[in-house]
């Protein structure tokens, strides 16, 4: 695409303007490669693709959010994630890091989508709260709905980028008083991306940017609309505390012999075995570690509405409706004991009510019985 | 006394066929397999080990079983289904369904007579239920649509970890009821209802047995319940 000053450039000439050399530019290339979950026989594709293709423009809008997925991505392993893919792309409009304000950046903003009509991809980070008609958000004078279904007119494709924008998050929680809305219930004719997370791990943002370049396709996406690549697996299943879980050895408290022994996080709550992505196996910042390896469970903010599914620190979800902290077990519990007391009531009174009816059998029986003796002593 | 020596003849009827003694056996076994296991499986006991993880797959065997089982249990309902078409008549899916005037009075009796406990003023015949009781049998109902539940929300969970067909036939339920942990939570729900359904069942067993005598909790083993001669007289399957 062309930067600012109009001239269309490759990825790998923008690296190079860049101050990274041909050598960075491969490692990046084997780099994404793997993380989009291709074998090695793809790299010279992937490596060819960024040198041939123009940038993608990219329009980054911030709605109700906390900007930790920027973050994120600014804070990804390899230096041109954040330089060439995603950064200097999104310089067109993104409040974060542009260096344009006011009227300045909203103009940048219209240009692009002009110029580029039909050809960009919009990246949204945040929800749209739709309460109040959309006072909660307003950016420019104008409410976040507007500014989406504005941006969303040109775009190509849409990428909901963290769980805000996938789910609604934590303004989406219970009772959601800004009545923050996911991004697919507004925009409804264009294809769109699902990244839940929060933050969701910058490089599959990325290798989804390098996907999209490579094959000029999105990447196969689940049912819910997310990347496989990324989202296909569990936490869980690809966790290394794993033979931990197989083996059945347990953290029972943070503070135990068996949390000492980096066991399984499984009984403190950990989300992981619900959890669809790819933590295990990237890790955060650099490779360095990820929630269960710093000894916390998994939260799973990256499923739909994970502020509202219960304590972070237990297993069995909060039953609504039946009181603060009561899990399915307690409700189970009283439940059998009520209707095993019922039996028993039910017994007794059986016995009283039937008394005749049970004492007219007896007595026949009792009649048989006697029969039969006679018959035999005979 | 002259009234009550007055004994009555019973004759034996072949009520439950050897399919349907199978299924109700193997169903029961998989449920008590399956609440335990799943019961392990959500809350594991505590266990401070020196062993190495590597040397120990205990929690991996359990759900092994779990997972087993519910395949048992899924194969013996399929089974059962095919059965409700093809076994007699106490085991046809007619029996199960209140469809009926005739089965709307049966349980406006039983609902008086067994659950509220009044006594009839005079005995009528055709009440004496051969097969199940309009009752039992709609608590079978609300039974079978309780295992659609756990075989759906179960075999929806456990899609991910395997690259076999059948439990992909189950791999969008998750998404349809918003993620795995609802998913998990209805699956355990499900659970405590199986458990509150075997104890009202056994205890409806032996209160019929106790106060009726005609071979209700044997009938499952031997296949055969003892019906009055008079009411298999006047027999119109009821």
């Amino acid at each position: 695409m062309a930067t600012n000053n109009g001239v269309k450039e490759t990825y790998y000439e923008s690296a190079i303007k860049k101050g990274y050399d041909r050598r960075d530019f491969m490692k990046f290339a084997a780099f994404i490669t793997a993380y989009m979950g291709f074998e090695h026989t793809m790299v010279g594709q992937v490596a060819k693709s960024l040198e041939t293709t123009y940038r993608l423009p990219i329009i980054w809008e911030h709605y109700q959010e906390c900007t930790c997925c920027s973050e994120s991505f600014i804070r990804s392993d390899h230096p041109m994630v954040a330089d060439i893919i995603l950064d200097n792309v999104s310089l067109d409009y993104t409040e974060t890091l542009m260096a344009a304000s006011g009227h300045q950046a909203e103009a940048a903003k219209h240009d692009t989508m002009k110029k580029y009509h039909g050809e960009y991809i919009l990246c949204v980070e945040g929800s749209v709260p739709l309460g109040a008609d959309g006072v909660y958000c307003t950016i420019a004078g104008k409410t976040a709905k507007d500014h989406l279904i504005e941006a969303a007119e040109g775009a190509k494709a849409i990428i909901a980028w963290g769980s805000c924008a996938t789910n609604g998050c934590v303004q989406g929680a219970k009772p959601n008083p800004t009545g923050a809305t996911p991004i697919h219930k507004i925009i409804k004719n264009k294809p769109i991306v699902q990244m839940p997370g929060c933050p969701p791990i910058g490089e599959a943002m990325a290798a989804l940017i390098v996907h999209y370049v490579t094959f000029d396709r999105l990447p196969e996406l689940d049912r819910s609309g997310r990347p496989k690549a990324f989202y296909g697996k569990r936490v869980h299943d690809t966790c290394y505390r794993r033979p931990y879980f197989d083996a059945g050895l347990f953290a029972e408290t943070f503070d135990d012999e068996n949390a000492k022994e980096g066991y399984c996080l499984y009984k403190l709550g950990c989300k992981g075995p619900t959890t669809y992505n790819a933590c295990g196996s990237m890790k955060w910042n650099n490779g360095v570690s990820f929630p269960i390896q710093s000894g916390h469970g998994c939260i799973g903010c990256s499923e739909a509405n994970f502020w509202d599914n219960g304590p972070f620190y237990k297993r069995l979800t909060n039953l609504p409706g039946f009181g603060i902290e009561s899990t399915a077990d307690t409700v189970g519990k009283v439940a059998v004991g009520a209707v095993a007391v019922g039996l028993a009531t039910h017994a007794v009174v059986a016995n009283i009510s039937k008394h005749k009816e049970l004492k007219n059998r007896y007595t026949r029986g009792r009649v048989n019985e006697e029969n039969l003796d006679k018959t035999e002593e005979n | 006394m002259q009234t009550i020596s007055q004994t009555h003849d019973f004759k034996r009827v072949l009520v439950w066929e050897l399919p349907v003694r199978i299924f109700h056996w193997l169903n029961a076994l998989s449920i008590i397999v399956l609440i335990i296991t799943g019961f392990i499986i959500a809350n594991p006991p505590a266990i401070l080990s020196s062993a190495e993880a590597s040397d120990s797959y205990w929690f991996g065997t359990v759900r092994a079983i779990h997972f087993i089982t519910a395949y048992v249990f899924l194969v013996n309902a399929i089974a059962r289904i095919y059965w409700a078409f093809r076994g007699n008549y106490y085991a046809n899916w007619r029996a199960f369904v209140p469809y009926t005037k005739k089965s709307w009075k049966n349980i406006m009796h039983v609902m008086k007579v067994d659950i509220f406990l009044r006594n009839e003023e005079k005995e009528v015949l055709k009440n004496i239920s051969v097969g199940h009781n309009y009752v039992a049998s709609f608590s079978y109902l609300i039974l079978f649509f309780l295992a659609l539940v756990q075989i759906f929300t179960g075999f929806g969970l456990y899609a991910p970890t395997s690259g076999w067909w059948l439990p992909q036939l189950f791999a969008w339920v998750p998404d349809f009821l918003g993620g795995d942990v609802p998913t998990r939570l209805i699956h355990h729900i499900s659970t405590w209802l199986f458990i509150i359904f075997t104890l009202i069942h056994v205890y409806l067993v032996f209160y019929h047995d106790w106060l009726e005598g005609r071979g209700e909790s044997s009938s499952m083993i031997s296949g055969y319940k003892f019906v009055r001669k008079e009411r298999i007289e006047k027999d119109d399957h009821i």
